[in-house]
């Protein structure tokens, strides 16, 4: 796969988009199981992403992710920033230079580590992991239409976690109350496959109005 | 939002208050300081990058700049955010500072006063730590 600096920056600039226009429901989600900041917090930091994109999209990819995830740890002013941010970071410090799939399952896995690593987590605790950890698998695996595939495991994966019981975060608190809702960072992580997926395929990403919401209250 | 004059007091052991709300971690600073007065380096900041209720990676590692003290710095915070963003802020400091600085698992308010208590008898960030996390809750 060749990735040129006009892909590299609607790559960025179309996650950050997609993001900051879903923070009503990431914040509506965040509101039944958490305490109802995560849009706007992932807004605040996508915007810094979006305003950062001139700079971002002249910046050789590994550099560029990592400039992502630090605008993600200084600027979201949550548990998000730092999880995010770490995963972006972590995706820049492992981004091979031909970036093949297998390579680039590589680096996801690298990057999905730093993050269970920096939330103390791991999968089926009702987090951004259930939905990363399943698609890094189908990035391994898929012998086919690997873009479809891997919007298929993120929204399965993010919809599995409507039934579990929270043991990581502020959505711990609720004990057995935070069953029943999908968690808000495993929607925002979906939203993310969603879009590279959608951009790597050539696709225009979807905008929020012609997405399904997924909101469960 | 963020406070404090630097104090000339390097000897003991440094408090910074991390709250998701700049007058939650104000007002037990407040309580820290009537405790301990000067003797004390204390710090603390509380709201999101650009204001609202968050924590801010930024702001902490400015807190944790002013409470320095060569005995070491520990970290209060209240929620998880709180206490992700001081481990992300732990992390951007400089090597030499990174291995003497501690986040107590305690209560923010409570955890902050037995801390400062602690730390203005000149006990060591173990002890200092470990005082304020006899009172973490089960």
């Amino acid at each position: 796969m060749q990735i040129d600096a006009q892909l590299q920056r609607k790559l960025i600039g179309e996650v950050a988009r997609c993001v900051i226009d879903h923070a009503e429901e990431l914040t509506a989600l965040d509101q039944a199981v958490g305490d109802g900041d995560h849009g706007i917090n992932m807004k605040r930091g996508f915007e810094a992403v979006l305003g950062d994109l001139d700079k971002t999209s002249a910046l050789p990819m590994p550099e560029a992710l990592k400039a992502v995830g630090m605008a993600l740890v200084m600027k979201v002013g949550g548990a998000s920033g730092p999880l995010y941010g770490t995963l972006f970071i972590a995706l820049g410090k492992a981004f091979p230079e031909s970036p093949t799939r297998a390579a680039l399952a590589e680096a996801f896995s690298a990057a999905v580590e730093a993050v269970k690593t920096r939330g103390k987590s791991d999968v089926r605790m009702k987090t951004m992991l259930d939905v990363l950890v399943p698609v890094l698998e189908t990035l391994r695996r898929s012998g086919g239409d690997v873009y479809t595939e891997l919007r298929a495991t993120a929204q399965a994966a993010a919809a599995a976690t409507v039934p579990m019981q929270a043991v990581r975060g502020r959505a711990s608190f609720l004990g057995a109350r935070s069953v029943g809702h999908m968690d808000p960072g495993a929607r925002s992580s979906w939203l993310m496959v969603e879009t590279v997926a959608d951009v790597l395929e050539g696709k225009q990403p979807m905008t929020s109005t012609d997405k399904n919401q997924v909101i469960s209250r | 939002m963020t406070s404090d004059k630097p104090r000339m007091n390097a000897g003991n052991v440094g408090i910074v208050i991390v709250s998701h709300s700049p007058d939650v971690a104000r007002g037990a600073a407040d309580m820290v300081r009537q405790m301990v007065g000067d003797v004390v380096p204390l710090a603390w900041c509380g709201g999101a990058p650009g204001g609202g209720l968050g924590t801010n990676v930024e702001a902490i590692v400015a807190a944790i700049d002013r409470a320095w003290s060569d005995a070491g710095v520990a970290i209060l915070v209240d929620l998880g955010g709180a206490e992700t963003n001081s481990e992300m802020a732990v992390e951007l400091l400089s090597e030499d500072r990174r291995d003497r600085v501690v986040i107590c698992d305690a209560p923010v308010v409570e955890g902050a006063v037995m801390a400062g208590t602690e730390a203005s008898a000149g006990s060591t960030l173990d002890q200092v730590r470990r005082t304020a996390e006899e009172l973490r809750a089960r």
